[in-house]
């Protein structure tokens, strides 16, 4: 009786241990830690705007754009939506794409360039996912004004 | 500090005129399916409301395919081309031959073979973007060059139209992360065997509902995996007719290509019992 009682109070003692740090939603937290914190995510959005200025569907869009404010913008974006702890502070994605009349074509393009910068930092496929369907609500503020 | 230098090379890149050649079409990997043994994008055996290739709505793009599938009786080959415009309309083409192993002695033909023409128009909504998913009409019309064991096997005409509806959505991170695939059909058809044993017959002679199913899983943007059920008319007292299923895997080791491989289980055939076995395809997209 005495050793199951050490037993169970060490296990617990253990388990006291070992728990997390108390924080923000947990699952909010493993999105935006698999993207690698907001030093991970300004990565990713570095290396999507390299693919972005190369690629000839979205190139002209793009010419001439405040590039550091662009890069800060989306980084923040992406933290906030990855449920990190970050404010975006820039325009609404209708504001921000007004008169631009963006393509489905063009809204593919971007995504699929996220993606494979996600993977380029070995981002998991779940958290690839999971980051697009938070993407997903955007699509109609952005595509076709 | 290699931040702010890279994020200056990026400003110079940004004032330059793109360079790069565009990839084919801009839809997301997979996202075109491939193509069935009828032509239309989809799965092996049922069309989806997707559209064959990557084109989006600026774009065309298209594909090539073969498949072969074997069982007990008999062995199939298929050939099909697609071409697609600003995923709103899909032409196809398709050439089936149905190689008679077995029964070929019996009713002195070696083989059937059909074409079947089709056409598939997006109607609304959108695999990933629109909440109701995508929805699509087609129609497939289909030519049959086995008069003789059509008339053998009492089926009515050699020529026959199927039209369908179907609705496909893809749920992202849907099952452990994983993206989610989800397709239904209706078709209005009198084809036996999807048309390789004609059209119509004495149990029954004008077009019935059947309803379609298929399943995917993307376990990454290489990997797809699931099943499809198919329901088929039974006209015919002379060959009776089960519904078909099939498990299958398909990789896209690049955004252009495509392997596929199942086991489908078509039940009876042409009298013969019990038609499973091993399905293969693989597909170029443009
Ligand atoms: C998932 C898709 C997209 C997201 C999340 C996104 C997000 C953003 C964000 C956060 C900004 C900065 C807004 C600001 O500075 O106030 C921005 C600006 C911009 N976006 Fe997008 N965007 C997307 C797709 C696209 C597409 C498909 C195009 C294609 C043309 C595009 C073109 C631009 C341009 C040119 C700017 C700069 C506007 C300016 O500074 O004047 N975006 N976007």
């Amino acid at each position: 009786m005495k050793i199951i009682l050490a037993v169970l109070t060490s296990l617990l003692l253990l388990g006291g241990c070992q728990s997390p740090a108390p924080s923000a939603a947990a699952g909010e937290e493993t999105l935006y830690n698999a993207l690698g914190e907001r030093s991970g995510i300004a990565d990713i959005v570095e290396d999507m705007l390299y693919r972005i200025v190369e690629d000839p569907r979205l190139a002209d869009d793009f010419r001439g754009i405040d590039v550091a404010r662009f890069h800060r913008q989306l980084t923040d974006q992406l933290c906030h939506l990855s449920g990190g702890p970050c404010t975006y502070t820039g325009r609404s994605m209708e504001e921000a794409h007004a008169g631009m009349n963006v393509t489905e074509a063009q809204f593919n393009a971007v995504a699929d360039h996220l993606v494979l910068a996600m993977e380029t930092h070995s981002v998991p496929t779940g958290a690839q996912n999971r980051l697009l369907a938070r993407l997903v609500p955007l699509h109609d503020r952005i595509v076709g004004h | 500090m290699t931040h702010v230098r890279s994020l200056a090379s990026l400003l110079v890149l940004t004032l330059m005129p793109g360079l790069t050649v565009a990839d084919v079409g801009s839809r997301l990997w997979a996202t075109g399916g491939v193509t069935t043994i009828e032509g239309s994008a989809g799965g092996g055996l049922v069309p989806m409301a997707v559209l064959s290739g990557y084109a989006s709505d600026t774009e065309w793009g298209g594909t090539a395919s073969l498949s072969r599938l074997t069982t007990d009786g008999y062995s199939f080959h298929g050939a099909g081309a697609t071409v697609s415009a600003f995923n709103r309309v899909e032409l196809s083409v398709a050439r089936q031959t149905l190689d008679l192993d077995t029964l070929g002695a019996s009713l002195g033909q070696d083989e059937l073979a059909q074409t079947v023409y089709g056409l598939k128009v997006r109607a609304f909504g959108d695999l990933i973007y629109d909440p109701l998913g995508q929805w699509s009409v087609g129609i497939q019309h289909k030519r049959n060059t086995a008069e003789a064991i059509s008339n053998a096997i009492g089926s009515r005409d050699n020529t026959g139209t199927d039209v369908y509806i179907s609705g496909s959505r893809l749920f992202l991170a849907a099952v452990g992360g994983r993206n989610l695939l989800i397709n239904g059909t209706l078709r209005a058809t009198r084809a036996n065997q999807t048309g390789l044993l004609g059209f119509g017959g004495d149990r029954n002679d004008d077009h019935e509902l059947m309803a379609e199913l298929s399943a995917g899983l993307l376990l990454n943007r290489h990997w797809l995996v699931g099943m499809e059920y198919r329901q088929k008319p039974d006209n015919l007292s002379f060959a009776r007719e089960q519904d078909a299923r099939d498990f299958f895997v398909a990789w896209f080791p690049h955004r252009r290509v495509s392997v596929t491989a199942a086991w489908v289980q078509l039940g009876d055939i042409a009298g013969l019992s019990d038609q499973q076995g091993p399905f293969a395809a693989i597909e170029a997209s443009f």
